[in-house]
Parts: structure tokens; C-alpha cells; sequence
């Protein structure tokens, strides 16, 4: 908590909503930025400080992607743990996917949630609510009433709408309601029971695969749909270069189309089911932490998806957060469950993308903190005087090892465990009030 | 013996994991095995005294039954498990379920099972050396084994050899298995099958010639290796039906001449004849899939002695 006003003193605050990239001081009070003043500059007088010399200080970052279980698979995650998990990554604020269970269908619901969630600590919380009605595909859901209560989204994640003339009455109607459209876009019937990426790997694996057309048909129909209509659409945790070139060629038509990635696509390809050499012991590979849907990818597609962090083609920086617990995990591969923990290395990956690529501080804050806010549109993304106090502070310079085994987070399903990272998470501030530190 | 100055692994997953040295090594060991099966008392004590676990989670006749008789040869005691037969149908999961057959403490586990890697998945886990005995569309290296050493008593050798691989490569372990032992070993490999019976990557990963016809695989073959047409699985779906496909991919006489004189046919069986080949070429003098089944006792013989053997001189240790 910060009971009283603070000042975070001696930051290099990295906005590009306010074009600023520089050591300034910033006070915050009543959960709001009150001012931001060159370095040095205010006086602590009887406010609490907090020294930043050597930190970055960025708008809070917004995870518009995650699974938190709660209802229904609290074994997994809950609430508490998913958005304590969110906060020890730098997250302020998430948006959960409604595929609970029951999935999130009605106003009460979200009502319900987000009450329990003003109590969680960590982050905030968003919700989405199912596109349609038990996430059936069938028919849409009273998108009115759980504007009313405090939805942001829809969304059927974790299948595809596969009917086209329910995907066109769902964007017409929740664009008038001020909801935000979400697509998992997967045509399934082109590959069905597809687990992993088809070509090299899923032949030498024996694994059934499903070719990046999977998503590449959905993605064209979502897109056509929303330029039929007019109406925003975005598409969820884009993996395959196909897809990206039918987005970039439809932001420059005129549609209006955002959309995302997460990390795992942006460091991880499908060779790397195969496991490390040598082949000797016989027992790499198949790695259920490596499993996930959409599918990794090739070399070919990691690649056009960094360039589309570049070149603006994707909008967003989403985990895709999956908790599972070691019953769906520790199994043979067909068995286990599609998905993987993020929240906790989500900004150290990309982070890394900085070092390794072109990528700027200033687009990795658009890509985390700015444009899902404005994508969702929810205050945060930016710390100009009067912004929600929402902020993160990360220590540039900072090396360690992060072990799945001290996660926030219910489960352990990450295939990052072990990874050397660097940017660490020292601070995350959200409404004036520090949910998490580090240490 | 010839085997002692290798490395063995703890588990025989794929053929990938061997050497020319460690495969020509089996098939010595297994030469040396054969011998037993044709003597009148068919038994020696080399692992008296040892438990083999037989775990079919999928359903096999002869694989069990080859593995079965290959343990009481070298008079391991065996028991057989089947998934319909365990608690596996009452919602067990598979390492629970091997986990308790380890507490019994096997000196080796036989595991076939319908999902790809389930056996390096137990091998991870499990101290006992793991045998795969098929594991869904992934690896068959007991079958590519024995089809090596019907291949090389007939012909003498491996190396230079030319041998043609059809029918549905998609979803045959057999193929993928075979594909590494043949390269590995110098021959050159041609697969055909029809097009929806085909993955991409093969010639890339294995370094084979693709064909979607069956006779350019076959001009100048030495050994064919004809594969099991899952009809009750595939029908209609993966191909139009069993008819068509016997005209077009099935072998017959005619065909069988495009490749070399004496062309070895093999066929992992069960054949449907009358698909997967004539039964004129199933009686054929070429045709060794009575022979292949006769090797195989002798190649698990050998492969369970050398894997059990292993486990002892290294103390059957966990692996990290």
C-alpha cells in the first residue's frame, strides 16, 4: 500500500502515448499520476519515495489474454493466485477468457467476479464473456446486460465460431454494446485431432499435425466478416506467418482488425519437440510444456511474427496464460491438456527481443501496456497526469533464473522453467497501491 | 561378444538412437539367438530368473506373442497385460499404472501403446529398461529390426541395397522405423502410398525418395516392404476403398517385375490379402514374411538380453 501521496523518484519513464522517454520524477496521488517533473525535482517532503535510480518506469502492462479457471477448475487457478501471478509479472490489469466452468454467460456472473476480484490483491481484473451462449457457437449472448455489468469482451476462446452468420450478428452486436469482439481462430475440420504444427517435426513425432491453413482459413473468414460488417474484430494469439500476411494486407484495406502474440511464438518453434540432442538415451522430446494451441510454429513464422512486433501488424503482447495441473500435464502427449503458464515470463521474453532484435523500449510499451488499452478500451497505457496510477518498474539490468517452482501462479505448466531472463519485475503498482515487489 | 565395447541405452525407443555399430551388432546377437529356436531343447538360462512385463495397451497378437516366446526362450518369466485386462479401463493413468508394475520390479518393460512417445514418456520415469514394442505412428524398432536381419540373411547385406516402402507411410511406425534402420545401414529408400496416405517432411527428415505411385518406388528394388492397410480404420476416409486400392498400390505379379529378379516381399502382418498383395505373391518364393516372423523372436531375444544385460552392469540407475 501507498497510504499516503508518493514519489517515484529518478525513473527513466519509457510512455510513448506522451512521447517521453526520460528520467523524471512522478507523484502519484489518490490512486491517480498527479505530475511528472524532470528528475529531481520534487520534494519528498512527507511523501513516500520510492527510489528508482537505474529503473524503468512503464505505464502498466496489460495482459489482454489470460485463463484464470475461476469458476470451476480452482485447482488449476483461482482468482487470488491467477492475479497475484499476474501482478509478480508486471501486470496491472488482465482480461480473463470466459471458458470456465460454467463458462461466463450472464451479467450476474460477471458481476460476481469482479467483486471477488476488488478483494484479490494483485491485478485488475477484466472479463470477457462468452460470445455465445455456452460457448456452443449457436447463439449469441445478451450482450447489453453484461456491458451493464462490467464485461469488456466476448469471446468463444478456446474454439472457433464456426458459423459465419453468428460471428456477423456477434460483431454487429457487440460493437453497438461496446464490447470488444475476440476470435480463437482454428478451423479445426481442415486437420481434426491435430496436436502440434504439421510438416517435418509431427511427421518424425508420429504426432497428428494441423498446418498453419488451420488458422489461416479462420482468420480469412473473421476478417471478411469484419469487413463486411464494419466492425472491430480481433484476433487472438496469432502463430503462423499465413495469417499474419492476411491481417497486415486487411489493416491496410481499411479493416478494422487488431490483434496478438504471445511469447512462446516469438522464442519457440516446433523443433524443439524433438528435445536436445543426442538421441542416444531415446527419452527427449514430446515435452507436454510444449503443447499448446495454436500449435508452435516453424523458424519461418517466428521470424514474420517478429517482424510483425516491428512493423505494427501485431497490436498486442498477450500470454495466453493456460494453467494446468500435473493430472492433465504428466502424460503421455496425446493426453495432456493444450496450454501453457506466461504471466510470470511474458515480459522478460520479450524484453530479451530488445537485445536480440530491433525492438525499441517504446514499442515493447505500446505492444504490453498501451495499445491493450487502448484495444480494450480501459484506462491505463499511458502515466500522463491524471492516468490511474497503474505502473510498472523494471529493473533493465537485472539477470536470474526463474523457476516455475516459486510461480504465484497454481500450476507449473511452462516450458520456460529454468530460463535465464533478464528485466526483471522489481514493482507493480496498481491504483496507487503496490500489489507486488520483489524480494 | 561383440556388443560389449558399445554404450547401450537404458531404453530401446526408436532406431535413432543407434549407430551402424550398434545396429549391426543386434542383428550378430540376434544371428547368435535364431540358433536357440532350432535346437530341440529351444531354451537357454541367460535371463532365468528375471521378469518381463508384456504391457499392450493397444491391441497385438503376434508382437506379444513374438516378445512372449523370445522371454521364455531365455527363461525370463513373463506376464502379460493388456489395457482391457488392467485398471487402465477404470480411468487409471498410464504412469500410475506403470508406476505399479515397476513396484513389482520387472527387469524389463514391454510397452505397445496406440499414443506416440508414450514409452519415452515411461522412460523418463521408470528405472527398468523399457522396450517400445510400437508406440502410435512414432516407432516400431523391434519390427525394423527383424526386417533388417530377414533382409540381410537373404541378401547378405544392407548397405547398397535398394528397398521400396508402400502403402499408408502416414500412420505406419513400421515405415518410420524402418526408414532410419535402412539409411542408417546404407541402403537407399523409396515410400509410395496414396496422397492422403503421405506426410510432408519424409525425403527432408529420412532422406527417401517420395513417389505417389507404386511402380517408379519399385523399378529395380531389391526388397519391397508392403504395409498393413488398416481397413476398419480408414475406410472412406484416407482412401476410397479397399478395390481401388489393390488395383492401384497392391502387389501383383506385374508390378513385382518392375523391380529386381528375387526381390525380397516383406510385410509386417497381419496381410489382408487381396489388398496389400495378391496371394499368389503372399506364397511366393520371394516372399519372407514367414521368415520375418521367425527373426523376430530372435531379434527380441537378442534385444532383451542386451538391454536387461545392460541395466545390470550399470547398476540400473535413475536417470536424472
Amino acid at each position: 500500500m501507498l497510504p499516503k501521496p508518493a514519489v517515484i523518484k529518478n525513473g527513466r519513464l519509457i510512455d510513448p502515448l506522451q512521447g517521453l522517454d526520460q528520467k523524471v520524477d512522478l507523484l502519484i496521488e489518490d490512486g491517480l499520476v498527479a505530475s511528472v517533473e524532470r528528475a529531481n525535482s520534487i520534494e519528498a517532503s512527507d511523501r513516500q519515495v520510492i527510489e528508482a535510480e537505474g529503473l524503468w518506469v512503464l505505464p502498466g502492462l496489460i495482459d489482454l489474454h489470460v485463463h484464470l479457471r475461476d469458476p470451476g477448475q480452482e485447482y488449476k487457478e483461482d482468482l487470488v493466485s491467477g492475479l497475484t501471478a499476474a501482478a509478480a509479472g508486471g501486470f496491472t490489469a488482465v482480461l480473463a477468457m470466459p471458458n470456465t466452468s460454467p463458462s461466463i454467460d450472464r451479467a450476474d456472473q460477471v458481476e460476481s467476479l469482479l467483486s471477488r476480484a476488488a478483494n484479490a490483491g494483485g491485478a485488475r481484473l477484466y472479463q470477457s464473456a462468452a460470445m455465445t451462449r455456452g460457448r456452443a457457437g449457436q447463439e449469441i449472448n445478451e450482450y447489453y446486460d453484461l456491458q451493464k455489468s462490467g464485461a469488456k469482451a466476448v469471446t468463444d476462446d478456446g474454439s472457433w465460431v464456426a458459423d459465419a452468420s453468428v460471428m456477423r450478428r456477434a460483431l454487429d452486436y457487440a460493437s453497438v454494446c461496446g464490447l470488444l469482439p475476440l476470435s480463437h481462430a482454428e478451423e479445426s475440420t481442415l486437420a481434426p485431432g491435430g496436436m502440434i504444427h504439421e510438416g517435418r517435426v509431427s511427421t518424425k513425432l508420429g504426432l497428428p499435425g494441423q498446418p498453419s491453413e488451420v488458422e489461416a482459413i479462420a482468420v480469412y473468414r473473421d476478417l471478411a466478416v469484419a469487413a463486411l460488417t464494419g466492425k472491430p474484430i480481433h484476433i487472438c494469439h496469432v502463430s503462423s506467418a499465413q495469417a499474419l500476411v492476411l491481417i497486415r494486407e486487411a489493416k491496410t484495406k481499411g479493416v478494422k482488425v487488431t490483434c496478438e502474440t504471445a511469447p512462446h511464438y516469438l522464442h519457440l518453434t516446433e523443433r524443439d519437440l524433438l528435445g536436445s540432442e543426442p538421441r542416444f538415451e531415446g527419452l527427449a522430446g514430446y515435452d507436454t510444456n510444449l503443447k499448446m494451441k495454436p500449435p508452435l510454429r516453424t523458424q519461418q513464422d517466428l521470424q514474420a511474427l517478429r517482424q510483425g512486433l516491428l512493423d505494427g501488424t501485431i497490436d498486442v503482447i498477450a500470454t495466453d496464460h493456460a494453467p494446468h495441473s500435473v493430472l492433465e500435464k504428466d502424460s503421455e502427449f496425446s493426453e495432456a491438456a493444450f496450454g501453457i503458464t506466461g504471466l510470470e515470463t511474458s515480459f522478460s521474453l520479450i524484453f530479451e527481443l530488445i537485445k536480440t532484435m530491433a525492438l525499441t523500449p517504446a514499442r515493447l510499451v505500446e505492444l504490453m501496456s498501451a495499445r491493450p488499452a487502448k484495444i480494450l478500451n480501459v484506462p491505463g497505457g499511458t502515466l500522463r497526469p491524471g492516468s490511474i496510477a497503474d505502473l510498472t518498474l523494471i529493473d533493465p539490468a537485472q539477470e536470474y533464473v526463474f523457476e516455475a517452482s516459486q510461480s504465484k501462479s497454481k500450476s507449473r505448466n511452462t516450458p520456460f522453467d529454468g530460463r535465464k531472463l533478464t528485466g526483471r519485475v522489481i514493482k507493480t503498482i496498481v491504483g496507487g497501491h503496490i500489489r507486488y515487489q520483489v524480494g | 561378444m561383440l556388443y560389449e565395447h558399445l554404450l547401450w541405452p537404458k531404453d530401446l525407443i526408436d532406431l535413432d538412437q543407434f549407430t551402424t555399430e550398434h545396429l549391426t551388432a543386434v542383428l550378430d546377437a540376434a544371428e547368435n539367438f535364431r540358433e536357440v529356436s532350432e535346437r530341440e531343447i529351444k531354451k537357454v538360462p541367460t535371463l532365468k530368473g528375471k521378469l518381463v512385463v508384456l504391457f499392450f495397451h493397444e491391441n497385438s497378437t503376434r508382437t506379444r506373442l513374438s516378445f512372449e516366446v523370445a522371454a521364455k526362450r531365455l527363461s525370463a518369466d513373463t506376464i502379460a497385460l493388456s489395457a482391457s485386462g488392467s485398471s487402465m479401463s477404470k480411468g487409471e493413468t498410464l504412469l500410475d499404472t506403470a508406476r505399479n508394475i515397476e513396484a513389482m520390479n520387472p527387469d524389463a518393460l514391454v510397452i505397445r501403446h496406440s499414443a506416440s512417445g508414450a514409452p519415452s514418456y515411461l522412460g523418463r520415469r521408470l528405472k527398468c529398461p523399457i522396450l517400445n514394442a510400437g508406440d502410435g505412428a512414432h516407432a516400431h524398432p523391434t519390427q525394423a529390426l527383424l526386417d533388417l536381419m530377414t533382409i540381410r540373411r537373404r541378401l547378405g547385406r544392407i548397405e547398397g541395397l535398394k528397398v521400396a516402402i508402400i502403402g499408408d507411410i502416414a500412420h505406419s511406425r513400421v515405415a518410420r522405423s524402418n526408414m532410419i534402420g535402412l539409411k542408417t545401414l546404407g541402403a537407399m529408400v523409396t515410400v509410395a502410398g496414396p496422397p492422403s496416405m503421405m506426410v510432408g517432411g519424409l525425403s527432408d527428415e529420412y532422406g527417401v525418395q517420395v513417389y505417389s505411385r507404386p511402380e517408379p518406388a519399385l523399378d529395380g528394388a531389391d526388397v519391397v516392404i508392403m504395409l498393413r492397410i488398416q481397413l476398419e480404420r480408414q475406410s472412406g476416409r484416407l482412401f476410397p476403398g479397399a478395390r481401388e486400392y489393390a488395383r492401384v498400390y497392391g502387389l501383383n505379379a506385374q508390378r513385382l517385375a518392375l523391380a529386381k529378379p528375387g526381390c525380397l516381399v516383406l510385410h509386417p502382418g497381419p496381410v489382408n490379402q487381396g489388398v496389400e498383395m495378391t496371394p499368389e505373391i503372399y506364397d511366393c518364393p520371394q516372399s519372407v514374411i514367414l521368415d520375418q516372423v521367425t527373426n523376430g523372436v530372435a531379434i527380441r531375444m537378442a534385444l532383451l538380453f542386451l538391454l536387461v544385460d545392460n541395466s545390470e552392469r550399470k547398476g540400473s540407475q535413475p536417470l536424472a
